[in-house]
């Protein structure tokens, strides 16, 4: 039997009548259409569904729908302001850290959970942050270089860490 | 050599804004109205006999729209080389492997559709199995295909200079066994398309797909319909690395679904699914003799391979070629002899993955040369140096190394490793070692026999004359081939890089073989430069008309028209444009008549500007038989230096520095060159240290997830020194060739050799898992 939710999703509020197996990762993609989150394992494993509920990056194919109840939610699509990429992802592509782009969403967005954090991160610790997001293509360095770039720029402009 | 406007530069991807917002598009980002969704029957046994199936059951299921069979497919065999078409859609008389397909459905959602795949029912006569190759061979074996016996699937044999005699002149053999294991290619998006039948039988088929061309091939012969009613659009794609360079059933199965039930079918592989598709890395066992001289150059080579392919051939008959022809080079030799097997086994196949059958081969062969060097007491780059090839070498299977920066890069990596400080002076535990390889950049000729063009290329200027849109078929699959489209384009027609838009994948816009081989860059790079200029002399005639120049005087350059250098007298020109745009927003201001102006005055003489380019190569390579296989209108090359540390307690392996010199010609993006240097020393770290598609005793696959089957983290790659090495390629569009196979050439036999440097112990297997490498320890003590 269906059940209704309410949660906020990139700062809108959102109520939805969903089936309680759901996955948060499917409600994204399938009944908000807010298909940047991406599908590639389902296992927990890759990374790729990746996104910031109540401020943690989670695994959105690990989080049943129900369990995001009464929470807020940040997907890739909520990132933009006023049209303006977030530093992160302009670091990303002036920095070569994108590639197939199907890693990248949830890289973007562990990358955002580490710096709101931890706004001066160490190279490690940028590492360590995005180790449960797997990416084939980069080999990485790209990525920690856009991460680095990005923690300067945010820094610089007072730490805007929206 | 700075005179490049676009190229050369280090400009953001055309599509990173897009990649980097979520707003890309890839196929199971689509959804149409009425859409179904179709699931997969797979053979839960290794090996068996179709008995009957039933799906009754399953078509009675709410929601169920059609359930299809090899009755509804037919029996069309299909594969990748037209030599050895061993598939049919459906598993009609046996099952071969785990995960072999039987049926399809297609239903209202995923869920109906998969339990109606479990409704299916299929009574099975189970055959004995085989899963090791080396048992495969032998007499007895189970057979996997009535056609092939022994399970060979194919047989190489090569000889060239005679090998005998070369031997006979050497001063002493060096011999080297070595066997890597079978890998997933690990691409983050699984596999996905839409297939759409119109009512008038023409069908789309949005797939994400390394090659649009020969999906639209097979899917029509498998289908039976004409391939000019096939239309295969790719979206963006989450990597490929080779096995997405082929047909699959997946997108065979969603389109006669579609034809089936009139709606569009959308199918998706699980992650388990991809594993069981596989089509990826070959376990490859080599047995290599180098004869030499004392002095340290190289005479001869004996090469011989079994490769493990799995229950269908694939790419398998160009897979054991390319073991054989891609060690020819980079190093002179005087005779060289090939053997090469490719076995069929009850496992799922294997096809091309990065560095396509010559990653496994280049790592032994690499590893004796490092054995080889030890024996001579030779520096081993010393010894490479002493034998190596330089541009205008042609191997001695008649590959042609039209330009080879070969040398080059392995200085690079010497003075950027700081090796001569190094090598024979680290303690004991820590190693550096090194290895060179070589890829083509672009196959010679098709995967079918044909005078077709390689690549074809459409460019069409927008009406204001504001935009140049580049139409081709080429697959972009995150290696970045629209941008050096894009680059390309801008840089012929001298306008900057947002004047271009491409749009690319779908096999309406132009002809193109696809992204394997290492081959856009050259060959839709030539297929682009031909056609922007053609519209660029279109253009500079309407002008030299207008200007009552010479052609010879106008010049492009970053958006604006230079006549003998200067601005020139254009005002009528202007006048003309301007009263033909009142209204428009931009009215032209420059000092400089714009390129924009100039394109919109031709379109008014001549209608739509349309530029077409078209590339072939030249007819390469030798006589023999399979000489076509390895040949390529250009090569590139890399050297690298890696430096491990290892724990002698417990055998666990940590790389600490990769320094690695690559020869992409021309380097057309400097970032994007870098990115495939250091995803290449990524994918080839892991294939040495974690990465093994592991089976138990029934052929079922143990770790068909990213969980168990480990790639490289962010805390396994360290940072690559990338080094940019660029000759001019005389083959290439601007002088530019291959990076994204060449630069995994070197980078397993490179690992080895740097814990052999570490440990005394020399590892011949794959992957050197903490266990393996402790194992070697303790025997190399217990001596």
């Amino acid at each position: 039997m269906k059940r209704i939710i309410q949660m906020t999703v990139n700062g809108e509020p959102v109520e939805l009548a969903i089936e309680p197996n759901r996955t948060l990762l499917q409600v994204l993609r399938e009944d908000l259409e807010l298909t940047g989150t991406k599908h590639g394992c389902g296992l927990g494993d890759c990374g790729a569904c990746t996104v910031i509920l109540d401020g943690a990056p989670v695994n959105s194919c690990l989080v049943l729908a129900v369990q995001a109840n009464g929470r807020e939610v940040l997907t890739i699509e909520g990132l933009e302001e006023n049209g303006d990429l977030h530093p992160i992802q302009k670091a990303f592509v002036e920095k070569g850290a994108i590639q197939c782009g199907f890693c990248t969403s949830g890289m973007i967005l562990s990358a955002k959970a580490l710096l709101d954090h931890n706004p001066r991160p160490s190279e490690i610790d940028i590492r360590t942050a995005i180790s449960g997001n797997l990416c084939r293509c980069t080999g990485y360095q790209k990525i920690v270089e856009a991460i680095q770039a990005a923690s300067e720029t945010m820094a610089g402009s007072g730490g805007d860490a929206r | 050599m700075t005179e490049f406007r676009v190229l050369n530069s280090r400009a953001p991807r055309v599509d990173a804004a897009g990649k980097a917002t979520g707003r890309a598009k890839y196929a199971d980002d689509l959804t149409m109205p009425g859409m179904l969704y179709g699931a997969i029957l797979q053979s839960p046994i290794a090996h068996g006999k179709i008995l009957n199936i039933d799906t009754s059951k399953a078509k009675k299921l709410r929601g169920v729209k059609a359930v299809v069979t090899a009755k509804e497919a037919g029996l069309v065999k299909y594969g990748v080389s037209p030599a050895r078409y061993d598939e049919t859609l459906f598993a009609h008389d046996k099952v071969r492997y785990v995960g072999d397909e039987i049926a399809a459905v297609a239903a209202v959602d995923l869920e109906t559709a998969q339990e109606a795949v479990q409704l299916i029912k299929v009574d099975f006569e189970e055959l004995p199995a085989v899963f090791d190759m080396f048992e495969a061979m032998k007499e007895g074996a189970p057979q996997l295909h009535d056609e092939y016996p022994n399970n060979i699937t194919a047989e190489v044999h090569q000889e060239f200079g005679d090998t005998e005699a070369a031997f006979a002149e050497c001063d002493f053999v060096m011999d080297h066994t070595f066997l890597n294991k079978r890998q997933d290619a690990a691409f983050i998006e699984p596999h996905a398309c839409i297939a759409v039948f119109d009512l008038d039988g023409k069908l789309t088929l949005h797939t994400a797909t390394q090659v649009p061309h020969y999906v639209m091939r097979t899917v029509a012969m498998v289908l039976g319909i004409p391939v000019g009613n096939v239309r295969v659009v790719k979206p963006y794609v989450g990597g490929g690395f080779g096995p997405k360079a082929e047909a699959t059933p997946l997108e065979m199965g969603a389109a006669l679904l579609s034809r089936q039930t009139l709606k569009p079918v959308k199918m998706v592989y699980s992650r388990e699914q991809v594993f069981l598709h596989s089509r990826a890395r070959h376990q490859f066992y080599a047995e290599m003799s180098l004869g030499m001289k004392n002095d340290g150059t190289m005479v001869a080579l004996k090469n011989k391979a079994v490769l493990d392919g799995g229950a269908y051939t694939s790419f398998g008959i160009a897979t054991v070629y390319y073991s054989g022809s891609l060690l020819g080079g980079p190093y002179k030799l005087k005779a060289m002899k090939y053997d090469g097997y490719r076995i069929y086994t009850n496992k799922p196949a294997c096809g091309a993955q990065r560095g396509h059958g010559g990653v496994a081969h280049r790592a032994a062969f690499e590893q004796l040369l490092d054995k080889t060097a030890v024996k001579l007491g030779m520096d081993p780059i010393e010894l490479r140096l002493k034998n190596i090839m330089t541009t205008g070498d042609v191997t001695i299977n008649e590959l042609d190394m039209s330009s080879l920066g070969m040398k080059e890069c392995i200085e690079a990596v010497r003075n950027g490793s700081d090796w001569n400080n190094k090598k024979g002076k680290l303690p004991k535990g820590k190693g550096i070692g090194m290895a060179c390889g070589f890829f083509v950049s672009g196959a010679g000729y098709p995967i079918y026999r044909s005078d077709t063009y390689h690549s074809t290329v459409v460019i069409k200027m927008s009406e204001d004359g504001g935009i140049v849109n580049v139409l081709t078929g080429s697959a972009e699959i995150g290696q970045g081939s629209d941008t050096v489209v894009a680059m390309i384009a801008a840089e012929t027609l001298g306008v900057p890089l947002e004047c271009v838009r491409v749009t690319s994948g779908d096999t309406d816009l132009s002809m193109d073989l696809g992204a394997y081989s290492s081959r856009q860059t050259l060959m839709t790079g030539h297929a682009t430069k031909e056609a922007a200029e053609q519209v660029k002399k279109q253009i500079v005639d309407v002008l030299a008309h207008e200007m009552n120049c010479h052609p010879s005087s106008i010049e492009f350059r970053n958006g604006k028209v230079l006549f003998d250098g200067g601005p020139g007298d254009f005002r009528h020109i202007r006048t003309n444009y301007v009263k033909e745009h009142r209204g428009w927003t931009d009215p032209p201001t420059d000092d400089y008549l714009t390129f924009k102006e100039a394109a919109r005055i031709a379109y008014l003489k001549l209608g739509t500007l349309v530029g077409t380019g078209k590339y072939k190569p030249p007819r390469l390579g030798g006589a023999y038989k399979g000489a076509a296989v390895g040949t390529s209108p250009a090569y590139g090359c890399s050297a690298q230096v890696v430096e491990v540390t290892v724990d002698m307690e417990t055998g666990q392996v940590t790389v600490d520095d990769m320094t690695d010199a690559h020869d992409c010609g021309l380097a057309i993006n400097r970032t994007s060159v870098e990115g495939q240097m250091q995803g290449s020393l990524s994918m080839g770290l892991g294939e040495t240290l974690f990465e093994e598609v592991k089976f138990d005793s029934r052929g079922r696959i143990l770790n068909p997830n990213l969980g168990e089957y480990r790639i490289p983290t962010a805390l396994d790659m360290p940072n690559v020194n990338c080094i940019i090495v660029e000759s001019n390629e005389p083959n290439g569009p601007y002088g530019a060739k291959e990076v994204g196979e060449g630069a995994i050439m070197p980078t397993i036999p490179a690992i080895l050799n740097a814990i052999y440097d570490a440990t005394g112990v020399r590892i011949n297997e794959l992957p050197v898992t903490s266990e393996r490498l402790f194992m070697a320890l303790k025997k190399k003590e217990g001596v």
